[in-house]
This record gives C-alpha cells, structure tokens and sequence, in this order.
C-alpha cells in the first residue's frame, strides 16, 4: 500500500487524539479540520470546561476588570471533537498506540498530540503553600482566588519571584493601590529573561511605582497564624514582612510526567522534537506518528544554531500547534518546519514590553533607538556579531524591522544610525544568572556497544 | 533588482492622464520592486519591501534630511509630526492623541456616529429630490469638512478661505521642478502661510478657555509629556485639518463609484449593511485615497531587497501599488468586499500609521451607507469621472450620479 494511500485514508476516517485542552490542543484541533481532515478527534484535558486564554490571569483579571471565566479562547471553527475532560492523561503506551487516562481508560489513536503544557511551581514546603493567602497563578481558579484576594484590600502583597508573573502581578496590586514587596533571588526583576542591563530599568520601573523590592534574597519561610493564615515572610537576609497575601511566581513545571515511561525523549526542559513538531524517542530518533506542540515542546532552532529550545510563549503555542497539524496530515515532502522568531509580550506599570527573538541567546545588548530614562526604547541583542533578538520598551512598532535583522543574521551593533540613536549607544555585555541556576542533573544513560543495540534509558533521580 | 531601464513609468504614473486608472501603470513598476530614478531617487511599489521600509527605523520622515534640499520644504515652519521622526514625532503624535483617543479619550470618535449619521442625512436631504448630483460637491467633500471643522474647533462658515488655501497647499505637495511652473510652489508656500496665520487667530482666544474642541483642548493640557507650544499647536491643527478632510472626500467618492461600478456589491449593501466594514478596508486596499508617499528619505544608508539606498536619497513610496501587488493579495485587480486577511497600506504602516483612521473610516462607512440607502437606482453620467490633479491624494474632481 502506497503512504499516499495511507495517508489519505488517515484524513478520512483517521483517530487524533490531542492530549491538553489549552490553547494549543484548541488551535491544533481547528488546524486539523481547516486541512480536511475529517476522522474523529479527542480532546483530552486535565481541567474540567472550555479551553481559556491565559495572558489577562495575570493582568485584566486580577485588575477585576474581566471575570475569571471570561477568558474562553473564541473558536475558529467547529471541531466537532470527543471532550474528555476533568482527567488526566496518566501514560502514553506507543507499542499499542494507546493513551492511558488517570480513571484507568484506555484511548487508542492514529496520530497524537502532546499540548501539556506547564504548570505553576508550587511553593516547596507543602504546610507553607497550604496557608490561607498564599496563591500561584496558572488556572483561572488560581486567578479568581487571588482576584479576591486583592480586591479584600490585604495589608501587604508578597510576590516571589520577579519574573514576567510576578512583576505583572506587583503592577496589578500598584495601580490598586496596594503595598507590595517583591522578593527575587536574581540581581533585579526580569533578570533571567532579559539581562542584566533592562533588569536594571526594571528595578527602577518598580521602586519608581513604589514597590519595596528586594533582590538577591530568597524567601526562607512563610509563617501563618493559628488560623492557619499567612501573616509574615522570612527572608535568608535575616529581613521579616508582614503580609496577608503572598503569590508564588517562580516560573513553571513541564507536564511530562505522564510520560516517563512512554519512551520518547522527554524531561524536566520538555519534551524534545523537530523542527516540524514530530517528537524524539528516548534515543533521538525522531517518531512518525507522536507531535508535541506549545510550552511542553523543546525543538532545535536554525537560528540559534540548532539549539533545542522550549518557549512559554502565546504566539509559540499557536504556531507549533498549527505546523503540527499540517504535518500530520502531510506526506513527508509536504511538511513544514517552524521557523519563525519567537515573540512576547508583557504589560506592567504601564509600560508595554515587547521581545523578538531569543534574548538568552546573547553575549552583548545596546541601546538601538530611544531613551532609557524615558522607558521609551528598542534594545538589540547580540551574539558574536550579529543581532539574535530586540526588546522594546513602548516602542514596539518598530520590531518587524528587528525581526528581519534576525533573520537575516544581520551584523551587531546595527551599523547604520537612525534618527532616534542614543548618542552614547555602546553594547554592554549582556550577563545573565550563571548557568549553576540552569544546571541539571543527567537524565539518560547510554548503554550498548553495536550500532544495533545502542540505546538510551532514562535515569530516575531527576526531579 | 535596482535598475533605470524604465524611467518613463513613474513619469507616466504622475502625469495626469494616468489618474483615471494608475493600476496598470503600478503593475509595470512593480517588475523593479526598487527603481533608482534618473534624479537618483528610488521608488518603491512591492508589498513586502514597502511594509519592510515602512517599518525601517533608517527611513527618515523629515525632508531636511536629504541631501538635495526639497523644494517645497523652504520657508515653511516647524514641521507637523507627520513630517518628523522620533522621539520628537512620538512625543507630538503622543500629546495630540491624548484628546482625540484611547486611553485618555476612550470613545471619541464612536461617540461621534450621531453626529455623523445626522450630518449625512441632513447632505441627503438637500438633493434627494435632485435628478442629478454631484457626489463630490454635494456630499463627499461638505461631509468631512463639517466633522473636522466641529472637531477641531473651526467655523464651518469659514470653509470658502480655507478651502482655497487648502488646495493650494494639496497643489504643491507633489511638485516637480521639471515640470511645474514656480507658481504652483510659491501659492503653496503662501497658503500655508496664510493658513498657519488663521489657525493661529484661532489658537490665541482659546488659551484659558475650557473648552471641548481639539484646538481648545491643546491650548490648554498639560500631560506628562508637558505642554505643546503655540507653534506646535498650529502645525497640528494644520496638519489634521488638511489630512481630515482632504483624505476622506476621496475615499468616499472613490468609493461611490467603486459601488457604482459594481451594482451587484451596492445592492447586496443595501440588504446587509454589515457588509460596510469590510468594505471599506477592501476600498482602503482597491481605491486608496493616498497612493503615494512622495518624500521620504534615507537617513543612513538602508539595504531594501539586493538595493542598497544610500544615505540622504529621496525615497518615494508607492502605497496603492504595494495594495495590488499579487504576491501578497489574491486576484489583487478584483473588488472583494468581504476580502480576508486584508492586510492593505492605505492608512501606510509602522509609526506614522494614520492619525485619524478610525475616524475616516467611521465616516466612510456612515457616508456610504447613507448613500446607498437613500439613492434610488443611482447611475453614474461619465466613467470614468475627472480626476483631481493630484496623483499622490487621488479622486475625482466630480462624480455625476442621475437618479432613475
């Protein structure tokens, strides 16, 4: 049988299964029937209700001026799919082609999907985390919860962690007029995403809306009250707050566990594929039949040198999930790569903060168009000479031009001035956190000596 | 990609002969997406490398800098923001917006729709009767000046000054010393003076005067961003009382006789009248009222394509061209009301993007909609209809429609 007949027989009366109702499972699921494919479709999702969007949890929602659950993702299309919903996925068996659900279920398939997605770290010390006030933001319980939170008018808001979340967050709770201290381990907020020198203006951007912020310190403890109520913050500086509401914003787990032992490639960064969202096996061969889409996809990049790279990034989501479908509903000749630029976006104390690029993936970082002072401007990233990313500080119009120099491994510093050009734009090194905060331990282990019987099992210690 | 081989197209294109229809004429420029001219500027007429220039922080809006002083620029004053760059055109186009809105001015222009709706109906109402109108004099011209005047601040009654000033001005936009008489320019020059003075009178008995109209409410702001000088105040009024107007009249004629022309799209707005909002950016795409943006320049040197455009060059961008080019719209040359994924560059793109497009295009929607509910069985009397002279803001001089 020919793998054109196969293929069309699979578009006809083919079974999909996409495991994660989120943004990317939806889009995957729109994609695959705006191609023509026409078998059936089972969506699978650990959260009871509809798909919803996740950037306003943090910003619209906690200001209450959307409700928790108005923030369904519209749809594109009917995809007149099989929901199940409210229930884990607990393990992917790929000898039989099945999926395995937490009730003990069993779903066969064709062609899956993996759109798992992250969720929230959760504060380590499962007492402390239990205390009444103390909030993650990842769902839109999560969100609700803490929107009530704010709107009590508590005291004090502690927010752990300075990332994207967490400044989000403390901008939330400024504008409502709230006292907050925010706690970072890193040297300044946005430190770890965007370097050292636009983590500095952050810093500024905070203390300037009033934030009592503290850096290069780490929460030890949260201490609660007989009532079992968060009342105070320990810091390892020997420094206390008191605060009736603290939220946890210490970045994201990868929901691979589910996975471990499916035999594909998967780990605490993800589960690894190609460019075109066909997932490894645990030996790095690339599968025929499994794809991985969103936040929990870990894929090389052309750009940046092949790097495997994994994005918790809205845009990422919608472009992974739609290249996933196309392909597998394509013939090998036919399938796309995912090649474009990545790009996010974030808002707090109103100022508009935009990225293209990899910021990470950098050695040097200049001024390019603007001021500082002003939080009005486009800062370029380098590495080894030439511009692998740009952030801009409400001057996002100007970001296609950078995304073009990007893409065309144009040379850095951009050479050629423009009438906005600060007059002492030097690039800066760019110095991110020391890789010790990246470090993991080994995850996989080789064995064998033939060709023939070389493979790789995974290591149990990691977290 | 660079060449001079065909030098004679954009001659042919500006020539006024051309007006009626420029598309084929685009079409021909459009095989040299970047085409260095015998005068060493550059034209651009491509989709792509239109939206990448038009995005370029190097492309300069600011005519002082180009190499060979323009013309037209002598002897007018400080530049409005459309003719400036950052950060001194953000911060102008900043303190303007803060009044006309979001975030400050939320509402604004859907405000107005009431307004709008009634000034229309009241345009009708003076020649339903009429066997036979001029849509240009009777409607699409009388429509937007009686909305900039009421926004701004400006007497209506006013009008006849003003609109020859205004012309004058339009007149010398795109003048060419080859082939204009000096005249063209030195009416232009002292129209702008002449006009700059009346708005100045204007200003001068609004300071200290709350008030609702624009002109008032720049007078006396002070944001964050400070305050804008008399001086900037009248380049602004200027510059938004011309754009205001002299932009929408043509999208609306264009427009009637788009529909004109396609009686089927007139009669199925009729029945749906939601079909108004797509169509109007489909009009913004097929008919742009602003075909070209005439002077830019290369504030260092800018690599489009395989053309490296040197610094201080003239670059003259060719909006309507980029709005029909095949590789990026479907069946560019067709009329398709309900077009997805119409991505056109009649408004431009990147930071100049028009100031007022959300009023234009409110008001287009109103007009046409008025227009064709109203009219009974329209016809058009000559197609095509005369053309203004000016191939850089192009329409009809007059649109002659006879009611059955």
């Amino acid at each position: 049988m020919s793998s054109a007949h196969t293929l069309r027989r699979f578009r006809r009366d083919g079974r999909v299964v996409i495991v994660g109702a989120s943004l990317a499972g939806l889009r995957a699921a729109e994609a695959l029937r705006g191609e023509g494919f026409t078998g059936s479709l089972t969506m699978i999702g650990d959260e009871l209700g509809e798909p919803y969007d996740r950037p306003p949890l943090s910003k619209q929602v906690l200001t209450g001026w959307v409700p928790a659950d108005g923030t369904t993702l519209p749809r594109r299309r009917g995809i007149d799919a099989e929901w199940l919903l409210g229930v884990p996925a607990d393990g992917l068996d790929l000898a039989a082609d099945q999926v395995r659900l937490a009730d003990g279920r069993r779903i066969p398939f064709d062609r899956m999907l993996i759109a798992t997605g992250v969720r929230a770290r959760p504060w380590p010390v499962e007492a402390e985390a239990a205390l009444d006030g103390v909030f993650v933001v990842r769902t839109r319980e999560d969100a609700a919860g803490l929107q009530r939170a704010i709107a009590a008018g508590p005291s004090r808001v502690l927010i752990i962690g300075a990332g994207f979340t967490g400044s989000e967050i403390a901008s939330v709770c400024r504008e409502r007029g709230l006292p907050v201290t925010v706690a970072e381990l890193g040297p300044a907020p946005l430190v770890g995403g965007l370097g050292a020198m636009i983590g500095e203006v952050a810093a500024d951007m905070q203390r300037a809306h009033g934030v009592d912020l503290r850096c290069g310190v780490k929460v030890t403890r949260l201490e609660g009250d007989a009532q079992g109520r968060l009342r105070r913050a320990h810091f390892s500086d020997g420094g206390t707050v008191d605060a009736e509401v603290a939220v946890v914003a210490l970045g994201g787990i990868r929901n691979t566990e589910w996975l471990r032992d499916s035999g594909l490639a998967v780990g605490v960064w993800g589960v690894a594929c190609d460019a075109g969202c066909r997932a490894f096996d645990l030996n790095g061969l690339v599968t025929d039949d499994i794809f991985v889409a969103g936040d929990v996809a870990r894929s090389p990049n052309p750009i940046y040198e092949y790097r495997f790279i994994s994005l918790e990034h809205w845009a990422n989501a919608v472009e992974q999930a739609e290249i996933a479908a196309h392909n597998m509903v394509s013939t090998q000749a036919d399938r796309w790569p995912h090649l474009s630029i990545p790009a996010f976006w974030s808002i707090q104390f109103g100022v508009n903060i935009k990225s293209v690029g990899v910021p990470t993936y950098a050695d040097e970082v200049v001024v390019a168009q603007g001021s500082v002072s002003d939080r009005r401007f486009v800062a370029a990233y380098g590495y080894q000479g030439r511009v692998t990313a740009a952030v801009s500080f409400n001057n996002a119009k100007w970001l296609d031009h950078y995304r073009r120099l990007i893409e065309t491994a144009a040379p850095f510093p951009p050479p050629c001035p423009t009438p906005d050009q600060p007059a002492d734009a030097k690039p800066v090194p760019v110095d991110f956190p020391g890789p010790t905060l990246l470090a993991q331990g080994a995850t996989v282990v080789v064995t064998g000596h033939d060709p023939g019987e070389r493979r790789v099992t995974v290591m149990r210690q990691h977290r | 990609m660079t060449t001079t081989e065909r030098p004679d197209t954009l001659r042919r294109i500006l020539d006024h002969s051309s007006r009626a229809d420029p598309y084929p004429l685009y079409a021909e420029l459009r095989r040299t997406p970047v085409a260095l001219q015998e005068d060493g500027s550059y034209v651009i007429s491509t989709y792509r490398e239109l939206t990448g220039i038009l995005h370029d922080p190097r492309l300069s809006s600011d005519v002082r800098n180009l190499a060979r002083p323009m013309a037209a620029v002598e002897g007018r004053a400080t530049p409005s923001f459309i003719n400036l760059d950052p950060p001194e055109h953000d911060r102008l186009r900043r303190l303007a917006m803060r009044h006309f809105g979001p975030p400050h001015t939320p509402g604004l222009v859907s405000g107005m729709e009431p307004g709008l709706t009634a000034t229309v109906s009241g345009l009708i109402d003076g020649f339903a009767d009429e066997q036979r109108i001029d849509i240009v004099d009777e409607f699409a011209y009388p429509f937007p000046v009686t909305v900039i005047c009421r926004l701004l601040g400006v007497p209506r009654e006013d009008e006849p000054r003003f609109h020859v000033w205004v012309n004058a001005i339009i007149e010398s936009i795109d003048y060419d010393p080859r082939t204009d008489p000096q005249e063209k320019l030195d009416n232009g020059v002292q129209a702008t003076k002449d006009l700059r003075e009346y708005l100045g009178g204007l200003l001068e008995v609004r300071h200290g005067h709350p008030g609702d109209d624009l002109l008032t409410r720049l007078a006396n702001d002070d944001g964050p961003d400070g305050r804008m000088t008399d001086e900037e105040i009248i380049s602004t009024a200027n510059l938004l009382l011309i754009a205001g107007h002299e932009t929408t009249v043509n999208l609306i004629a264009n427009g009637m006789l788009t529909l004109l022309r396609h009686p089927e799209v007139l009669r199925r707005l009729r029945a749906e009248p939601g079909l108004v909002v797509p169509l109007v950016e489909e009009l913004l795409r097929y008919e742009p009222p602003v075909q070209i943006i005439p002077w830019r320049a290369a504030y260092s040197d800018i690599t489009v394509g395989d053309t490296v455009i040197p610094k201080g060059s003239q670059i003259m961008l060719m909006l309507a061209s980029g709005s029909r080019d095949p590789d990026r719209f479907e069946d560019p040359d067709r009329f398709a009301p309900d077009r997805q994924d119409n991505q056109h560059l009649g408004f431009g793109s990147g930071v100049h993007l028009c100031f007022g497009g959300p009023l234009a295009r409110l008001e287009t929607q109103i007009a046409l909609t008025g227009l064709v509910r109203r009219l009974e069985r329209p016809g058009l009397v000559a197609d095509p209809p005369p053309y203004r002279p000016s191939p850089v803001l192009r329409g009809p001089l007059h649109l002659h429609v006879e009611q059955g």
